[in-house]
């Protein structure tokens, strides 16, 4: 028998969230940090950018970059747990300057990499970076925390493996050839590729201005030694990552163009070693069927759409009468349900024998403590097929 | 308002919208819709992704362009091309006489140094590209399938940040152009694109302001995609329904029609709450597209949402014109 995603969570100490955006990431990293809270466990949630209302739910108004309780008496007859409910969200930059100042010799190194230009724009927009400081905040909180789970949204992404590399490749990036090559000792055939370094950069400083060539040479130099740190560092969370307690729960929505991204992300992080571990599927479409009916009322594609059919039939004989409306209607739904099935069939198989949980689209929205206690219900215990 | 006279008040409209809202699907109903009123269309990818070119049953784009729909007596011809920043990034190289060396610069990884010391020179050459095609007059409509929503605003905020970064040399030179041309409503305007749910509608909202304040772009009228059709019918209770109708239901089939119905209720009035809110909190024209129940978006689905995009502008006030907001 499969894991249920109950059990999933149980068994990890992380949870990492990936999937592409707009499909619900972060609103299930946060149902499944507060199922583990309900459990009596003590959980973080990192959100990286939640929409407004979750963000209020959560009480992320205002919040710096570390974790905030969430005290459930504070919404008065709301939902109630017995373990603790923890929530941040990410502060690129500020988790970078933290680490800045971990890595450097003094202060006096510290505050000469703040207060370089070009570093503003590596910690503000060089890609990657979120991702980077996405990872470096879920070592941080788990390994040096007191946490029994940390569950991590990840940045909205095309590419399924940011999250991963994205350490490895800014410690690389940090590690710079270029300026390697300008600081070289000047003899021989080093010096040979030094002279072409030094053409290299004044051409490049023609095109985009000598002042920003001048701040990135300044920053490497004061980033000089730091380098190992940093790819130590990045090493470690690395190996976090593939520990048996990290969970990597992929989060799609049933679309055609969201289930094809789940399915190329999940490639992904096969080729990298790592397994889904459950595949939650946010917004399906409800299936409405009459348990009295003599016909068959499986939820099969081809059943379904074969009802749709005949609904629409029945609409048309009926066309200008309220009740056609209503068929009109459900085989509205019918035809969706049938289509996300389809889509979900190769998903599932991609990711097996991870389980498999469906949320069905609410007809309410997510706004408050009590919806997402309402979407752990339903994920935790009726979700799951 | 006339369709050709709509798709042609500026030579590039800029699409945007957040993920999932189905932008890329606007998009090329959009190239439809221009298409079959003879206005000669480029949709323009940045991400490289293949979502355009399915919709399209055609094969995946790249750097060249490609005919989608060939001209003929119902269409001026639909051409699409991929524009990433790598590739418009070595363009630019060639062009500014560092060809020799361009191969060097990215081994060397002096490229990724470049573009993380100058934030947005990979936006700024990918617009600076866009603004050299609409210059050539190959086109008569260039449709840009813009980067997901938040990345957008940093997008289209590029010329900005960089013409003050760097003062002189091609870099300015080429901010400066891209600004002239997004702050001309004549040449260039956004719509953008959202679902009528909350999350997105918020999004759009935040979005349509700081374009306006911060780049200075002429915003076009909102897509909102997937509106669910009003089924007045669902308001009578299904068994009186049936009564009305003179049907009997089987058993238990007045139950199951009253849940779906419900359950569809339920989300159309969520739907109309958040056009009515959008129509309160930003006031540009909508332009309403219909749910489309199928799961798989094709060429049929294609021409029944140009068909809707056309009746939809049809319907706009005459006046409107791209920047011109006394009209709502």
């Amino acid at each position: 028998m499969t894991e249920s995603i109950s059990g999933v969570v149980a068994g990890s100490r992380v949870v990492v969230c990936c999937g592409s955006g707009g499909v619900g990431k972060t609103t299930t990293a946060a149902v499944i940090a507060l199922e583990a809270a309900r459990q009596g466990r003590r959980a973080v949630v990192v959100t990286i950018d939640p929409a407004r209302r979750l963000a209020d739910a959560l009480g992320l108004e205002g919040l710096t970059n570390t974790p905030a309780r969430i005290d459930p008496s504070a919404v008065g007859d709301g939902p109630v747990w017995d373990g603790e409910l923890w929530a941040m969200m990410l502060d690129t930059k500020a988790t970078f300057d933290g680490l800045v100042r971990r890595y450097s010799a003094d202060p006096g190194q510290a505050e000469r990499i703040l207060a370089n230009k070009f570093y503003e724009n590596i910690s503000g927009s060089l890609s990657g970076t979120q991702e980077y400081m996405a990872s470096e905040k879920l070592y941080e909180l788990a390994v040096e925390g007191d946490w029994d789970l940390v569950v991590v949204d990840t940045p909205p992404t095309r590419n399924a493996l940011d999250f991963i590399e994205a350490p490895q490749r800014l410690a690389r990036f940090l590690d710079h050839r270029l300026y390697k090559m300008l600081v070289a000792p000047t003899r021989g055939i080093v010096k040979a590729v030094n002279v072409a370094a030094q053409t290299l950069v004044r051409s490049l400083s023609k095109v985009v201005g000598g002042d920003v060539i001048a701040d990135a040479l300044d920053f490497f130099a004061a980033f000089d030694g730091m380098e190992q740190g940093f790819s130590d560092r990045a090493r470690r969370v690395d190996e976090l990552l593939a520990e048996p307690t990290t969970a990597f729960v992929l989060v799609a929505s049933p679309k055609t163009d969201t289930v094809a991204e789940a399915g190329y992300f999940a490639d992904k992080l096969h080729d990298a070693g790592i397994d889904v571990r459950a595949l939650v599927v946010n917004r399906m479409q409800p299936t409405f069927t009459n348990p009295g009916a003599v016909d068959d009322t499986s939820g099969a594609p081809d059943a379904l759409r074969a009802r749709a059919g005949s609904l629409r039939t029945r609409a048309a004989e009926l066309a200008g009468t309220a009740l056609a409306d209503h068929y009109t209607a459900l085989a509205d739904a019918q035809v969706l349900a049938a289509g996300e099935h389809d889509h979900l069939s190769g998903l599932r198989a991609r990711v097996a024998p991870a389980p498999v949980a469906e949320l069905a689209v609410q007809p309410f929205e997510v706004t408050d403590l009590r919806s997402l206690s309402l979407l752990a219900d339903l994920l935790f215990e009726g979700g799951e097929r | 308002m006339d369709p050709e006279q709509f798709f042609t008040a500026s030579g590039v409209i800029i699409v945007a919208g957040k993920g999932g809202v189905g932008k890329t699907a606007v998009t090329a109903a959009m190239a439809m819709a221009a298409s079959t009123s003879g206005v000669r269309t480029l949709v323009i990818e940045v991400e490289g992704k293949s979502g355009l070119a399915s919709l399209f049953e055609s094969a995946t784009f790249s750097y060249d362009e490609l005919h989608l729909v060939e001209p003929s007596e119902v269409h001026a011809g639909i051409t699409a091309r991929t524009l990433t920043p790598d590739e418009a990034l070595l363009d630019y190289l060639r062009e500014h006489g560092l060809q020799r060396i361009s191969k060097r610069l990215v081994s060397t990884g002096a490229v990724d140094l470049v573009s993380t010391a100058v934030p947005g020179i990979r936006d700024i050459l990918v617009l600076g590209k866009v603004k050299q095609l609409e210059r050539s007059g190959e086109f008569d409509l260039i449709l840009l399938d813009a980067p997901a929503a938040g990345h957008a605003i940093s997008f289209l905020r590029s010329a900005s940040g960089l013409a003050d970064a760097v003062k002189v040399g091609p870099i300015n030179a080429q901010s400066v152009e891209v600004l002239r041309l997004l702050h001309d409503p004549a040449r260039c305007r956004v719509v953008l694109v959202t679902s009528p749910e909350e999350t997105p509608v918020n999004e759009l909202i935040e979005t349509a302001y700081d374009l306006e304040d911060d780049v200075g772009v002429a915003l076009g009228p909102v897509v909102v995609n997937g509106v669910y059709p009003e089924l007045d019918g669902l308001s009578v209770e299904p068994a009186r329904a049936a009564q009305d109708a003179g049907v009997t239901l089987e058993p238990g089939e007045a139950e199951m029609l009253a849940a779906s119905s419900a359950f569809r209720a339920a989300r159309t009035a969520l739907q109309r709450t958040q056009l009515d809110r959008m129509a309160h909190e930003l006031p540009l024209p909508q332009l309403r597209l219909p749910y489309v129940f199928t799961s798989d978006l094709g060429r049929v689905e294609l021409d029944l949402l140009s068909e809707r995009v056309l009746s939809a502008v049809e319907a706009l006030p005459d006046h409107l014109v791209a920047g011109d907001r006394s009209a709502t």
